[in-house]
C-alpha cells in the first residue's frame, strides 16, 4: 500500500511548526502505524534528511508513550486503540493521512510529535497516592475485605495508561478524565478512604494550575481513551469534590 | 577511552552464616544502620524507574536518604514493568493448596535449573508475602473473589496457585503503584525526579561509584550528578535480540556502561524465550508481543499430526477447527503428563522449536503452533449453565456463557491478539510462537545487591541474582519489587554507613571532568560520522546474528561465527553509521545509536558466555548436550557456577570469574516435568 503522509514537523518548543508532505511506499497490512513511521523515517535517514521524531515505547497498548492525532481523532480512527496496536489495515491504499501531535497548551510541543506530558505527573504527585510506607508490616493482604463489584471498578479506573487522549480530543482540552480515574480508584477502595476529601481537592486544584480546560460534559475523552475509561468516574469526582468543598474536610 | 579499574575486588557472595530460614534476619539484625539524622546526609542515586527503580527510589527517600531518580522516558510511569502481564507470585498459601515460603524457595531454584544463589532465593521467596500486603494498603487493585478476598492462579513449573493478579495488566498495576510511591516522595523533594534522561557513564572516584554523567534527552546537555551511591534499575537486554518482548528503548547501556567501569557481568547468555507470543509478520516487524503465561492455564497447545493436514493450514484449505481431535498432537500433554501445558518456559518453548523444525509449524513461515481455547470455553460454559440452572443448554449457548468467563479472565490479552492479527481468538485457536522476553543474566551482586565496584548496587532484571537459568512465570514482578522495597533499602545502609562524615560529593574532580568529555566525544563521533546506514540496520542485523547462533538452542561453532560477525558488525557500525540530527535537540536517532553500540558488545560477551558453558541448563541448550530424548544435559560438576565477566578492552577478550554455588539445602536433581 502507498499514503501520502501530511505531518505536523516542529524543531523546538520556541519554533514555528508547519505541515510537511511525505510519500511512503511499500507498506503491509499487518504493519502497525508506528512501523510504518519506521518506515518513513528510514527512508528520510538514507536521504539526508531529519526523521520524525515521535514518542513510543512498549508497542503493546500499555505505556501510554505513543500520542498521535490521526486524521483528526486522538489514536486515530479505532476505539479502544492505541497508535502503536492501530494496524495499516484500518486505512486504505492511497489514502492521505493527516498526523498531527496532541495539542493543549498544557501539553507543549517537544519536537515534532512528540510532547511534554509532565503536567500528568504533578498532578499524581499532587495527590495520586495513598501515604503509606514500606515498613514491611502493613496489615496482611485480606485483612479488609472488598467487594468484588468495588474492585472491579477500581481496576477499571486503574487501567488509565496516562497517555493524553483524554486532553488532546477535548475541545477545552481538559484533563478531567485522566484525574477522576485516578481519584475513583482511590475512592472506591478501603485503603484510599483516609485522605479521600484532601486528595481531590489537591487533584483539582493542581489540574486547574497546569492549565487545562473546564469539563463541558461532551464525552469525547470517553469515546477516544484507548482504555475505556468511563464518564462516571468525572461524576464520582464532582461529587467528591463537592462534598469535600461543602464539609471542609 | 574507558579507564580501567585499579581495584581488585575477590569473588565473595558474602552470603550470611546460619541457618537458611534465619539468614536474612540475622543479616538484618547484624548490619550497621545509618540514623535518621545522618540518612539526611547522603544522596543516592537511582537510574531506572521499573518496579525496583520506583520501589527502591520511594523506599530510600521514606527512609531519609535524598534520592536523585532518572528514566529515559517521558515520565517514570511508563518503565517497561509497565507491560507485565499475567502476575506476581507470593507465598500466602490463601488456597491452601500446601504453599509455603520453602516451596516458593524450591520451585524457583528448580526452575532455575539449580543455576542461582539459594540464600538469594529463599529471602526473595521469604519477603514475597509483604510485597503483597504493602501493594494492597497502596491501592492496587487486585482480582478478587466474590467474598472480596485475593484471588489467585497457576503459573508454569508450580503445582500451586500463588499469582496474584489484576486481569492481564499486572505489571501495570504494580509500577503504578510503585509511581505513586515515588510521586509522593517527589512532592515531598525527597526524590528529584530527571525524565527523558539518559545514562552516559558511572563515575568511580577511588574505587567507589560516586556518580554519574547523564544526558538531557530533550536539550542534549550533559550533566554531572554526584552521589555516595549509585543503584542500576535499568532493567533487562532482550533487545539485543532486536525482535523480543521488550520496549523499544529498553537497553543494556545503563549497566554495560557499569560492566565497562569495573562492574561484573554475570551469566549474560541466560536469556528467557517466551513460548507463547504472537509470531513474526514482517521484516520491517519492530516488536513482538506477548500473549500472557496465564493463558496456558486454560488453552491448550497442539500442532497437527498429520503433514498433510499441516500442508491444508499452509495453503488455507483448511481450518484449524477443522481438524478432529484424533488428528491433533497436544505435544506437551504428550512429553510432560505431570505438568502438561504448564511447564516451565524453557521446556515449553524448546517443545515449539522441536515440533516447528519437525515441520509441523501451522503457519506459512512454518513457525507457529496453535493455543487453542475450545476446550476451556466449553468447560466453563457448563460450569456456568449450572451455576445459572439452565437445563439442557445448547452447544451454543454453552459457548456463549464460557466465552463470557474466557473474557472476564482474559479479555484484554484477546482483544490484543484480535487487534494484532486480524483473528477472533474466540472462535478458531491463536497462532504462537517463542519469542525473546526476558534476560536472568546481568550485572553481577552479592547477598547485599551490591556490584564488584563499591557504591554500585543492582536490582531488578538489571542483576543477575535470583532466577537461575530460567525464570518462573509471575516472578520477575516478585523480584524487582523485593529488591526495591525490601532488600536494597536495608542492604545499603551498611555501606553507607562509612559515608556519615563524607559530606557531599564533589562533581568538579578531574573523573567527573574525564568521563563527561568521553561522552561527549562520542555524542560528537556518532553525530560526525557521514555514514550512510541507519541505526536500525545495524539492530536487525545484530538481532539476527543472535536468534541464529545465541537464541533457543546453541552450539561452539555458530557461537565462534557469532562472535567474529559481531566484531565485523561494530567495526562497520564505526564506519557507516548514520546518525543525523544535532547534539541540542531532541534526536531519538542518536539516542538509539548509543544504546544499539553498546548491545552489540553485550552480544559478543553473550556468545563468549555461552561458548563457555559446555551444558545445557534452563534457557541456555547447547546442542552438544542433551539426552537421547532431547531433554538438557546440566554439568553439575563442570558449571554449578555464576560466570562473572570483567571487561578488559574487547567484550570477547573478557575476563572469566567464577561464584561456585553450594547448595546446601535442595538436592540438585534433573529437572522433570514428566
Amino acid at each position: 500500500m502507498d499514503f501520502t503522509l501530511k505531518i505536523w514537523r516542529q524543531e523546538g518548543p520556541q519554533e514555528e511548526g508547519r505541515m510537511e508532505t511525505y510519500p511512503v511506499t511499500g507498506i503491509t497490512n499487518d504493519m502497525s502505524f508506528l512501523e510504518m513511521m519506521d518506515v518513513l523515517n528510514d527512508k528520510l535517514i538514507r536521504d539526508g534528511q531529519d526523521p520524525v521524531a515521535f514518542d513510543h515505547d512498549c508497542r503493546e497498548g500499555i505505556c501510554g508513550m505513543c500520542s498521535m492525532f490521526i486524521n483528526g481523532e486522538a489514536h486515530g480512527p479505532n476505539r479502544k486503540t492505541t497508535t502503536c496496536q492501530l494496524h495499516m489495515r484500518s486505512f486504505k491504499d492511497g489514502e492521505t493521512i493527516y498526523i498531527e501531535p496532541w495539542r493543549a497548551s498544557a501539553f507543549p510541543v517537544v519536537k515534532d510529535l512528540a510532547v511534554d506530558r509532565g503536567a500528568f505527573d504533578r498532578i499524581i504527585q499532587s495527590g495520586g497516592y495513598v501515604s503509606v510506607n514500606s515498613s514491611g508490616n502493613p496489615l496482611d493482604g485480606n485483612a479488609i475485605p472488598v467487594p468484588k463489584a468495588d474492585a472491579d471498578d477500581a481496576f477499571n479506573a486503574a487501567t488509565c495508561i496516562g497517555c493524553g487522549a483524554c486532553v488532546a480530543t477535548c475541545k477545552n482540552a481538559s484533563a478531567m478524565l485522566f484525574v477522576s480515574a485516578k481519584v475513583s480508584q482511590l475512592a472506591l477502595l478501603p485503603q484510599g478512604q483516609p485522605e479521600r476529601m484532601n486528595r481531590v481537592q489537591r487533584m483539582v486544584d493542581q489540574m486547574d494550575k497546569e492549565g487545562f480546560g473546564n469539563c463541558t460534559n461532551t464525552g469525547a475523552c470517553e469515546v477516544e481513551c484507548p482504555k475505556g475509561i468511563s464518564l462516571d468516574n468525572i461524576a464520582r469526582m464532582n461529587r467528591d469534590y463537592l462534598k469535600s468543598q461543602v464539609t471542609g474536610e | 577511552m574507558t579507564e580501567m579499574p585499579k581495584h581488585s575486588v575477590a569473588l565473595d557472595a558474602k552470603t550470611p552464616e546460619g541457618p537458611l530460614a534465619d539468614k536474612w534476619t540475622n543479616h538484618k539484625n547484624n548490619i550497621r544502620l545509618v540514623n535518621p539524622s545522618n540518612k539526611r546526609l547522603i544522596d543516592v542515586i537511582v537510574v531506572g524507574t521499573g518496579l525496583a527503580g520506583s520501589s527502591a527510589a520511594a523506599s530510600l527517600a521514606e527512609m531519609g536518604y535524598n534520592v536523585k531518580a532518572f528514566c529515559f522516558q517521558d515520565s517514570p510511569r511508563r518503565a517497561h514493568s509497565i507491560a507485565a502481564q499475567g502476575g506476581i507470585n507470593a507465598a500466602k498459601n490463601y488456597q491452601n493448596d500446601g504453599d509455603s515460603v520453602y516451596r516458593l524457595f524450591y520451585d524457583t531454584i528448580k526452575g532455575g535449573d539449580y543455576r542461582s544463589r539459594e540464600a538469594n532465593v529463599y529471602r526473595l521467596a521469604e519477603v514475597s508475602a509483604n510485597i503483597i500486603d504493602q501493594c494492597v494498603s497502596q491501592g492496587v487493585p487486585f482480582a478478587r473473589d466474590y467474598g472480596g478476598m485475593l484471588d489467585n492462579r497457576s503459573f508454569g513449573g508450580v503445582q500451586v496457585s500463588r499469582t496474584f493478579y489484576a486481569k492481564g495488566q499486572t505489571g501495570q498495576q504494580l509500577l503504578l503503584g510503585a509511581y505513586s510511591a515515588l510521586s509522593r516522595q517527589i512532592s515531598k523533594g525527597k526524590v528529584t525526579m530527571y525524565n527523558r534522561h539518559e545514562l552516559m557513564d558511572v563515575v568511580v572516584v577511588d574505587g567507589k561509584a560516586r556518580g554519574i554523567i547523564a544526558r538531557n534527552l530533550v536539550t542534549g546537555e550533559v550533566e554531572r550528578h554526584g552521589a555516595h551511591a549509585v543503584v542500576m534499575c535499568s532493567g533487562g537486554y532482550g533487545n539485543v535480540f532486536f525482535l523480543s518482548t521488550n520496549a523499544m528503548g529498553s537497553n543494556v547501556s545503563a549497566a554495560w556502561k557499569a560492566h565497562k567501569k569495573g562492574a561484573y557481568m554475570a551469566n549474560p547468555s541466560y536469556t528467557q524465550i517466551h513460548p507463547t507470543c504472537i509470531p513474526v509478520s514482517g521484516h520491517y516487524q519492530s516488536k513482538l508481543t506477548l500473549m500472557s503465561e496465564s493463558l496456558r492455564n486454560d488453552g491448550r497447545i497442539w500442532v497437527p499430526k498429520h503433514e498433510s493436514d499441516v500442508e491444508g493450514l499452509r495453503n488455507g484449505s483448511i481450518r484449524p477447527t477443522d481438524i478432529p481431535e484424533d488428528r491433533r498432537d497436544y505435544y506437551l500433554e504428550r512429553r510432560y503428563p505431570a505438568f502438561g501445558n504448564l511447564v516451565p518456559r524453557d521446556v515449553a518453548s524448546r517443545a515449539a522449536k522441536e515440533r516447528c523444525d519437525a515441520g509441523f509449524g501451522v503457519n506459512e513461515a512454518g513457525e507457529a503452533v496453535f493455543l487453542d481455547y475450545a476446550s476451556a470455553i466449553e468447560r466453563y460454559g457448563k460450569t456456568e449453565a449450572n451455576v445459572q440452572g439452565i437445563p439442557a443448554p445448547s452447544a451454543e449457548k454453552i459457548r456463549e456463557l464460557g466465552e463470557a468467563v474466557v473474557r472476564a479472565k482474559y479479555g484484554n490479552l484477546f482483544q490484543m491478539y484480535e487487534q494484532i492479527t486480524a483473528d477472533n481468538p474466540y472462535k478458531t485457536p491463536m497462532r504462537i510462537f517463542p519469542a525473546v522476553h526476558y534476560t536472568m543474566g546481568g550485572l553481577w551482586v552479592d547477598y547485599n545487591l551490591q556490584t564488584t565496584v563499591p557504591g554500585l548496587y543492582a536490582c531488578g532484571e538489571a542483576n543477575f541474582s535470583d532466577h537461575g537459568s530460567n525464570r518462573l512465570g509471575a516472578s520477575a514482578l516478585m523480584q524487582g519489587l523485593a529488591d526495591g522495597y525490601f532488600v536494597l533499602p536495608y542492604t545499603i545502609g551498611d555501606y553507607l554507613a562509612d559515608d556519615i562524615r563524607t559530606g557531599p560529593i564533589s562533581t568538579d574532580t578531574p573523573e567527573f571532568e574525564q568521563a563527561e568529555q568521553a561522552v561527549k566525544d562520542r555524542v560528537a563521533s556518532l553525530l560526525g560520522n557521514n555514514g550512510k546506514t541507519p541505526v536500525d540496520d545495524f539492530h536487525r542485523r545484530l538481532g539476527r546474528i543472535m536468534w541464529e547462533h545465541c537464541g533457543m538452542s546453541r552450539n561452539a561453532e555458530g557461537l565462534t561465527q557469532a562472535i567474529a560477525d559481531i566484531q565485523a558488525l561494530r567495526e562497520e557500525f564505526e564506519k557507516d553509521v548514520c546518525v543525523p540530527g544535532r547534539a541540542d535537540r531532541y534526536n531519538p536517532e542518536l539516542d538509539k545509536a548509543g544504546r544499539v553500540s553498546d548491545l552489540m558488545e553485550l552480544g559478543e560477551l553473550m556468545c563468549k558466555d555461552a561458548l563457555e558453558r559446555k551444558e545445557s541448563c534452563g534457557g541456555h541448550f547447547r546442542e552438544e548436550y542433551q539426552t537421547p530424548e532431547g531433554e538438557a544435559l546440566r554439568d553439575d560438576k563442570g558449571h554449578a557456577h555464576v560466570s562473572a565477566w570483567a571487561f578488559t578492552g574487547t567484550p570477547a577478550e573478557a575476563t572469566h570469574h567464577k561464584e561456585e554455588l553450594k547448595f546446601e539445602n535442595v538436592e540438585l536433581k534433573t529437572r522433570s516435568y514428566k
